[in-house]
Parts: structure tokens; sequence; C-alpha cells
């Protein structure tokens, strides 16, 4: 019996990432601003995409991708405000991966101009998942407490977006929204924030015209 | 809790690995696992010494090698070590970073039987 060390240098979510590439280009060459919403469970991440569903311009089309453990809840809700929407049953998974979402790109509309992902309600392992989004957005709902980016810095550091929802509770909450957004800041400089309320549609209409004009900039990119 | 998906996408590799070199067995495999990697490596050994039973590793031993987060700023160009998350150069206040290591998780080596 002789021994054998072999160097293999090969990243472990390299087959994920590789399959994330190539829907990324995909969608991205068919001009669908696609974006991966993460958060933990009962953040308002169905209820905000409700809320962008009602508020999207005229003319545009968007898509949705519902993860969750269990049920078809959450795809059913979207599907009632008319937007399409795909719901992956994960049967116990913590998170989405690439090739679950890699099997519903054939059945999504032609035209389409928005795709949004919403992951499983965690925190944590979502964020080590690429799934093909050019958006990352990260949820932080004013109840949750406003510790939760050095807390959980791996979804903040991975992400374009930070949304605070609920922050019509803030008044109520021991949540202080300016501690929240510097160590969000700090944990990751490059994050556009949005201070939003699904409930009173406050922040509603800067989130999507953000996505709009993430749109753009990719059709731009593209022509 | 994705350890065991991680876990799970580690094995592919090695028997993949082990099948090419015509390995009896696999006697250890070694990780390097990123400050900012988003697994815990304790849970990894958890996860790994659950999977390898009954596999070519059903013996193999997974050894961790933790990578801390550096980042080098660059504006001044100073190197450092975030054990704090904070994406801030220490000496000039700068936030144009680049990211050396610390997100990594990577096989690194197998030692096999042959």
């Amino acid at each position: 019996m002789k021994k054998k060390d072999v160097l293999v240098l090969e990243e472990l979510l390299g087959s994920n990432k590789k399959i994330a590439s190539q829907i990324r280009e995909k969608l991205e060459q068919r001009g669908i601003l696609t974006a991966n919403f993460l958060g933990s469970p009962g953040s308002g991440k169905t209820s905000l995409l409700e809320k962008i569903a009602e508020r999207m311009k005229p003319g545009f089309k968007m898509a949705v991708i519902e993860g969750d453990i269990e049920t078809e809840r959450d795809a059913e809700r979207i599907r009632a405000k008319g937007i399409p929407a795909w719901q992956i049953v994960t049967g116990g998974a913590c998170h989405l991966e690439a090739k679950m979402v890699g099997k519903i790109f054939s059945e999504l509309p032609e035209g389409l101009d928005f795709l949004f992902i919403e992951n499983v309600g965690n925190l944590v392992c979502p964020a080590s998942y690429d799934l093909g989004e050019r958006i990352r957005c990260v949820l932080l709902s004013a109840p949750e407490g406003d510790d939760k980016p050095k807390k959980y810095p791996k979804a903040f550091t991975t992400s374009n977006c930070l949304i605070i929802t609920k922050s019509d509770l803030i008044p109520v909450l021991p949540f202080n929204l300016e501690q929240a957004q510097k160590e969000a800041l700090e944990v990751n400089p490059k994050l556009e924030i949005f201070v939003t309320s699904a409930l009173k549609g406050s922040g509603m209409d800067e989130l999507v015209g953000f996505f709009l004009s993430s749109l753009h900039d990719l059709r731009q990119k593209n022509a | 809790m994705h350890e065991l998906s991680i876990v799970a996408n580690l094995f592919e590799i090695l028997e993949e690995k082990a099948k090419e070199k015509k390995a009896k067995k696999i006697v250890s495999v070694k990780l390097r696992v990123g400050k900012l990697s988003g697994v815990v490596p304790e849970f990894l050994i958890t996860a790994f010494d659950i999977y390898k039973k009954e596999t070519i590793a059903s013996k193999a031993r997974l050894k961790i090698e933790g990578v801390p987060l550096k980042i080098q700023c660059l504006r001044c160009g100073a190197e450092m070590i975030k054990d704090d998350f904070v994406f801030i150069c220490s000496s000039c206040g700068s936030t144009e970073l680049k990211t050396l290591s610390g997100t990594e998780l990577l096989l690194e080596r197998i030692e096999m039987e042959v």
C-alpha cells in the first residue's frame, strides 16, 4: 500500500458557482434584472414583494421564485397579485441553490423585465449560494434589532442593497436606525440602504426606483 | 446549517478524485476555510463524520485550516486582518478595499492509499 498526497485546490461550492454564472449570463442576455432576497423568517420578504408588484410601473413585467422549506403559500400570495410565481419547496434544506433556479429557467415567460427570488428565510446559509442574481438584497426588519449586520456579516458583505423593513414600528421599538445603518455600512461600505414599510408604503417608491434604474443599467450594458 | 450540503459537494469531488487516482482509500482530507466563508468548521467535521460511513473515506480524518479575513487598502496599500468585519482601512479610513483572503471554502489536498 502506497500513500499519495494529492493537491486539489478546488472550491467546494464550485459547481454551484458554475451553474450560477451560466444562469446569470442567460438572464442578463435576455435583459432580465434578477434580485435575490435574503432575510430571516418573518422579516417581510413576501409582503415586500407584494408591494413591489402593486407599485411596479405599468408596462414592466415581473416574476417571482419563492423558496420555502414547506408549503406553496408564498407563491399563492404573489399569484393573487397577478404575478407569475414558482414555488421551490426545499423539503428541509435551509437555502436555495443555483440548480433549483436553473430548473425553472425554461418556464420563464417572454418579455420579462424582473425576476425576484425570495430565498428560504434564513440570514446565514443562503449567503453562501450564488443563484445567478445581479443584485442581492438583504432584509432587516426593525423588530429583529439593529445589531444584525455585525452578527451575520456574510449576508451583509455579499449584498448590494439593504432593505430595512417594518420601519413603521421603529417608534415603539428599541431599534436605533442610525446605528443599524452605520454598522451595515461598516460591514459593507457599498450597500445601498432603503428604509421601508410595506404596511404604510414609505420607502417603496424609492425601492422600486432602484430596481428600475438597475434594469436600465443592465440594458445599457447590453446595448 | 448548510454544512451537510457542503459536505455532500465535498464527497462528490473526493469520489471523483479517488477514482481518477485509483485510490483504495482516503486517509485524510484538508480544507481551507475562510473566516468569512459562512460555514462553521466544527459543524463541517460533524457532518463529515456522519457522511463518510460506507464511503471510500470511512476512516478518513478531516483537517481544517482556518484562514483569517485579510484585506488590502487600495488607497494607502496597507494590509490588515479584520476580525471585526469592519471594511474600513485601519490606517487611512478608506473604504476602497480588496479582499485578499478569508472568503474561501477550498479543498486543498487529499491523502490517499493507492
